[in-house]
């Protein structure tokens, strides 16, 4: 065991620690976002709404992450390559980039599995709850960000936390899209030093302590104690 | 886009259907050894954490916090990486010729231990879900150490990790891809191969995920079903 290499690739390093975290807020905020749509949209009584987002779901949950990555980067992205008009549009040095395509597929994952998630938490509010903040008189938008979405991610908030570490662990699929994410630099610091464990063993620690600071952060908030009227 | 007689000239006179139906049944084969292989290593360590000594207790939750905390992509590179290497160093200890790991096994032995740090927490919550009661039944009537296990823990205990056991089922097959990355030819692989022959990456991606989708959603019917046999002996509430 030799890490007398961090040093000289701490720059690296600190890069693909960056690139990671990017990738963790950008699609933990934006799948979120997306999955209150979708659990929204499933608990819909129009069948033209919840039936497409039900399929949207099982599609999502029923495939590996990696193909999806792999659909939207090489297929989807051989497709914008053969158009002249796309290849010449200010847009292409973003759709030439792996990480968007795997920015938008952890996007679509985290909304397929947190928005089934949401979709129980929001069913099991008490609907008297509900009908007390309408009673008040709360527009149906305010219901929900006052009341509704409040209580259902305070049931489910031990499955949030799993999720996020979830989603911490899925970033490292960016590596096999040419992202040099935090385990994209472990593979550039093996190709150049030629050590096989040591980049990875590194990597390994750092990805252990985010999970650990992700739960903490979690066990933090919401912890403030109820005002009593 | 692509036409209709192209498709059928990929999939079926080129045999890119044959190669990929191929690949899922590799790929099938891979996670139900790794399941089984999950299974026993959680089994093992479900038990160490609800009775064994302390030392090995504390090896037991390093083991299922470790393994859960890093991302399966890494622990496959390691784990094949190392196993390889720790392999041929015993056989040169030993004094023979290196020798080229079996890809197949290998992949089972990878996914298997990480499931098994999965299956280990699901199997514990089971276990401790039984009604007391009915263990101190089964001592009452005398019955040994092992044979309770045999016949009242594990029974009683399968319709409590039913649900979490067949939801890592599914996690299973679709890590099962990340194999593709250190090149045993299963599912994923033989559309990659397929995708980079033909130039149509689109197409062939979109076939594997149809393949894979097709496997989850079989195996979402067959549990339903096994898990409503199950339940026959669980308390109606």
């Amino acid at each position: 065991m030799d890490f007398s290499w961090i040093n000289s690739f701490a720059n690296e390093l600190l890069h693909g620690l960056g690139i990671t975290l990017k990738l963790l807020a950008l699609s933990g905020v934006f799948g979120f976002l997306l999955a209150v749509l979708v659990a929204l949209g499933r608990l819909s009584s129009n069948p033209l709404i919840s039936a497409p987002l039900r399929a949207y779901t099982a599609v999502f949950r029923g495939t590996p992450l990696l193909v999806q990555i792999y659909i939207l980067y090489y297929g989807v992205g051989s497709v914008f390559a053969s158009y002249p008009l796309i290849r010449g549009s200010f847009l292409w040095p973003y759709l030439r980039e792996g990480f968007w395509y795997v920015a938008l597929a952890l996007i679509l994952c985290v909304g397929a599995y947190v928005g089934e998630v949401l979709r129980g938490a929001l069913r099991a509010v008490p609907r008297g709850e509900l009908e007390a903040a309408r009673a008040f008189g709360m527009k149906r938008l305010m219901v929900l960000r006052r009341v509704w979405l409040p209580r259902a991610l305070e049931l489910v908030k031990p499955t949030l936390v799993g999720e996020t570490v979830l989603l911490l662990k899925a970033t490292a699929l960016a590596s096999t899209v040419a992202v040099t994410d935090l385990l994209g630099a472990a593979n550039l610091v093996r190709a150049q030093t030629l050590r096989v464990y040591e980049p990875l063993l590194a990597v390994a620690v750092i990805y252990i302590v985010l999970a650990f600071v992700i739960e903490h952060v979690f066990s933090r908030w919401g912890k403030v104690p109820q005002r009593q009227a | 886009m692509i036409s209709l007689s192209e498709l059928t000239q990929l999939f079926v006179a080129d045999g890119w259907l044959n190669a990929l139906l191929q690949g899922a049944v590799v790929t099938l084969q891979i996670s139900a050894g790794a399941f089984v292989l999950g299974l026993g290593i959680g089994l093992l360590v479900a038990m160490i954490k609800l009775k064994g000594p302390r030392w090995l207790v504390r090896l037991a939750n390093l083991y299922t916090t470790l393994y859960r905390a890093v991302p399966e992509l890494l622990l496959i590179l390691l784990l094949y990486y190392a196993g390889t290497d720790l392999l041929n160093m015993a056989m040169a200890a030993m004094g023979r010729d290196s020798v080229t790991v079996n890809g197949f096994i290998a992949a089972v032995l990878v996914l298997g231990i990480v499931q098994g740090a999965y299956s280990a927490e699901i199997i514990r919550g089971a276990i401790q879900a039984i009604p007391v009661g009915q263990l101190e039944a089964a001592r009452a009537f005398g019955i040994e150490r092992w044979l309770l296990v045999r016949r009242v823990l594990l029974p009683c205990m399968l319709p409590f990790a039913m649900a979490g056991l067949s939801n890592l089922w599914l996690v299973l097959v679709k890590d099962s891809a990340l194999i593709s990355i250190v090149g045993y030819s299963e599912l994923l692989s033989v559309g990659k191969q397929a995708a980079g022959s033909t130039k149509h990456y689109l197409v062939f991606y979109l076939a594997v995920a149809a393949v894979y989708f097709i496997i989850t959603l079989v195996s979402n019917g067959a549990f339903r079903v096994f898990e409503r046999r199950i339940n026959r002996w669980m308390p109606q509430h």
